[in-house]
């Protein structure tokens, strides 16, 4: 490049064309000029969120072949199929920012991104199915509500369509949870550990705390994300509270109350150790769901093979690869 | 670069440096894994309704592709129809800072209706 200082001159130049846009709310495409690090940060944001689409299947598939009726069944097999649906959206997006899916799978598999850190926990009971619903995707619904609105079009548009399908998610949750709290004394017991081990990594999965989030004010700024992870986690609180004692299940915090002035759910202080723990490889299933990613990509290769061989066997000459 | 002269589609294929899968048509091997052209999808919520762009997948070819895309974007109704184009077949306008190429349909105040006057005491034009 012999023309750095023009090139740069024109850098400025779109750089204050951008944040005006953003500034005036306007949707960036994915063929409008963008800041290389709004692009990284956002393909940074947005497979990390594919992947935890994608593991999150893992702990509820688990639970698929012990479904307790064929309602059930039906119901956890459509939610495990749609967090698939849910990350080949985010995948695809995230693809318009010019990285490809492969590499990005590459990534995942190779332990270089990340994936939510509540997806390393254990499904011990069939309450877990339920609590995950409530709480994991309630908590998901809170945050990507949010992102409907985020300034990148493809990203924005991904979450409008997902949102649609987790409100189902977190009612069937919701509705397992309340059946086991009325059920026998041991299903409610059952239900009441579920809550009491999933409650505080369901908190921890929306994010460290403001204080200590060195990508929110950059991303807050761009209009990626419009509010903190500490203000996503109150409103998760104020929503859920109300719901767990609907059904009189108590959620495991001795410090937790009502400000009547604010009108917020305080929570007493969260194990930040532990999420950090979790977050760098070693919560309890961090080596079991990257085993179990690795094991479903190999094991699928011939299939892929097979698809893409048959391909090229049957496609007319004419309209070949198009694509 | 010159973004002027080749427009672009609207996905990464079009957009993609020069031998990215995708970009050459050719589901180019990486890595012993195979990374299947990208299809960009349409889908129709209604009768006599448009046909609506909602995403894109990667498929083998095109019956994968529909396949792929009814489980992807059609898992609930009201989806009456798909259709899938491979994504390099788009050519999509310049992107806004290209400027002047949506120009001619801006300056034009004579092709609304606003711009012309009916008669006082006119009723129901």
């Amino acid at each position: 490049m012999q023309q750095d200082a023009p090139k740069a001159v024109d850098d400025a130049a779109l750089n204050a064309r951008f944040e005006a846009r953003i500034e005036a709310g306007e949707t960036i495409e994915p063929k409008d000029w963008m800041p290389e690090r709004y692009r990284t940060q956002l393909i940074r944001m947005m497979s990390q969120h594919a992947h935890s689409e994608i593991v999150g299947m893992l702990p509820e598939g688990n639970w698929i072949t012990r479904a307790p009726s064929l309602k059930r069944k039906m119901s956890l097999i459509a939610k495990v199929q749609d967090e698939a649906g849910h990350g080949l959206y985010i995948y695809c997006g995230t693809e318009t920012l010019g990285v490809d899916r492969a590499e990005l799978v590459d990534q995942l598999l190779t332990g270089k991104a990340k994936y939510s850190s509540i997806f390393n926990y254990p499904t011990l009971s069939w309450a877990d199915m339920g609590v995950i619903g409530w709480f994991v995707d309630g908590a998901a619904i809170v945050n990507q509500t949010v992102l409907a609105k985020a300034s990148y079009g493809p990203y924005a548009r991904a979450m409008i369509r997902i949102c649609k399908e987790e409100n189902f998610h977190k009612k069937q949750g919701y509705e397992i949870m309340a059946t086991l709290a009325n059920g026998t004394p041991a299903q409610k017991a059952m239900a009441q550990d579920a809550v009491n081990r999933w409650w505080w990594p369901s908190l921890m999965m929306l994010g460290p705390s403001d204080a200590n989030s060195p990508n929110t004010a950059e991303l807050i700024k761009w209009r990626v994300k419009r509010k903190t992870n500490d203000e996503l986690r109150q409103r998760f609180i104020d929503l859920t509270v109300p719901q767990a004692q609907a059904v009189d299940l108590t959620l495991p915090d001795p410090d937790l109350k009502y400000n009547e002035e604010t009108g917020h759910w305080e929570h007493g202080p969260i194990d930040w150790d532990e999420f950090w723990a979790v977050v760098k490889g070693n919560g309890p299933c961090n080596r079991e769901r990257l085993q179990a990613r690795r094991d479903a990509h190999e094991k699928g290769a011939w299939v892929r093979e097979a698809a893409a061989a048959y391909a090229a066997k049957h496609q007319p000459a004419s309209a070949s690869n198009a694509a | 670069m010159s973004r002027s002269t080749k427009v672009s589609g609207p996905v990464p294929a079009a957009d993609k440096e020069a031998g990215g899968p995708g970009a050459d048509g050719t589901g180019a091997e990486r890595d012993g894994a195979t990374q299947w052209p990208l299809w960009e999808v349409f889908a129709q919520e209604a009768q006599g309704a448009a046909h609506e762009h909602v995403g894109s997948l990667h498929a083998a070819d095109a019956e994968m592709a529909l396949q792929n895309a009814r489980d992807v974007y059609a898992r609930r109704g009201p989806i009456v129809s798909l259709w899938v184009v491979p994504s390099a077949a788009i050519t999509a306008s310049p992107s806004d800072e290209a400027g002047s190429f949506f120009d001619p349909g801006a300056d034009k105040i004579y092709r609304h209706p606003q711009f012309y006057k009916i008669p006082r005491g006119v009723k129901g034009f």
